[in-house]
């Protein structure tokens, strides 16, 4: 009964995304690009200063909605603290018998600062090639994780981490603010110079905008990871 | 049948095939798998529309590619939708978690007020 009645349902929102999806899929291949991609390419160089075009689009266009996203990703880590907190059940209790062994412990730790340095090198050169500060905060996030995984007496500076979040997400106001006080005069406006197109050093406040974002996605991500395996970790502790 | 055909096609699958098990699954981890196999089609959806013949990423080097480039904003659109799929599968594995704790199941036919 239950299949049928999904087999209907499903059956009907096909025959929708059909008929929507028909103009799409009839259509003659598309050779050039509609009116706003084009004119982003086109004026995006200039503009940004960012050889990606992607990073000029989420840091530049569409900054404000960026740090709604990432005020999106921290009421979600807030969310998963908030009833992790309450588990002390014995749940997960099972996957925390066993650490890693020393191999694998040792390996973890040994393989930490290479993952932190990849996650770096993406988040630096975001607006020069894919990748950027979600990618890259994520990255770092695992190289914790890896850790995480492979030894239960790990404790996580949970203090630091809540600062550095804090701190991350206060800087991204504040550089909206000061592009709301500068000659621009607009909500996270850039003020510092493009410098040489497609260097290290160039796209004005993108690279620094990315880098606050990481630092905030990795501190969310770690306390997110934290949050979850502790509530295996403490109930171990309690039944011992 | 081009690219973009094929591409269109694959995520109306994806997004049928997850809504699919979104709706006769009863194990709720597979539920949030299909709710994420469904996120996939719909960020597949995206980026193909910003898809152009012969594009190169959108990226400005050097030596500039022969060709268009696709369009640049679908992508930064899925980097949002992605950022937040995750969100959401992070809540949502927090929720089973704690279903899981107070009904000692993650099955909807077992747990009373659930059941459809």
């Amino acid at each position: 009964m239950r299949k049928l009645i999904g087999i209907l349902l499903i059956g009907g929102f096909a025959f929708y995304l059909i008929t929507v999806g028909m103009g799409l899929f009839s259509a003659e291949s598309r050779s050039e690009l509609d009116s706003v991609g084009s004119e982003i390419l086109a004026t995006s160089p200039d503009l940004s200063g960012a050889a990606n075009t992607v990073t000029a689009v989420v840091v530049q266009y569409r900054g404000f909605d960026t740090l709604g996203e990432v005020t999106v990703l921290f009421a979600s880590a807030l969310g998963v603290s908030m009833l992790a907190m309450a588990i002390r059940d014995g749940l997960l209790q099972d996957l925390f018998d066993d650490d890693g062994g020393f191999v694998l412990q040792a390996g973890s730790l040994a393989l930490l600062p290479f993952i932190v340095l990849v996650g770096i090198y993406i988040v630096l050169h975001g607006h020069l090639s894919p990748g950027g500060g979600f990618p890259g905060g994520v990255i770092i996030a695992t190289a914790v994780f890896v850790v995480i995984l492979t030894s239960k007496t790990l404790s996580i500076p949970r203090g630091l981490i809540n600062v550095l979040e804090t701190l991350a997400g206060l800087g991204f106001l504040a550089i909206g603010f000061v592009g709301l006080y500068s000659p621009a005069q607009s909500f996270l406006a850039n003020i510092l110079p493009k410098g040489e197109f497609g260097s290290l050093l160039s796209a004005g406040f993108i690279p620094v905008i990315y880098a606050i974002v990481a630092i905030k996605v990795a501190s969310e991500l770690i306390n997110i990871i934290s949050k979850l395996t502790a509530a295996g970790s403490a109930s171990r502790e309690a039944a011992e | 049948m081009t690219v973009p055909q094929i591409l269109y096609v694959s995520a109306f699958l994806l997004i049928l095939i997850g809504l699919y098990s979104l709706l006769t699954q009863r194990n709720m981890i597979r539920m949030i798998i299909g709710l994420n196999i469904a996120d996939l089609g719909v960020n597949l959806f995206l980026v193909t529309i910003g898809f152009v013949d012969n594009g190169s990423a959108p990226i400005f080097r050097a030596q500039a590619a022969a060709g268009p480039m696709v369009d640049p904003v679908p992508q930064a659109l899925v980097l949002t939708s992605i950022v937040i799929g995750f969100g959401v599968t992070a809540l949502a594995l927090t929720l089973v978690m704690r279903l899981f704790v107070t009904h000692g199941s993650i099955d909807t036919a077992r747990i009373r007020g659930l059941k459809w």
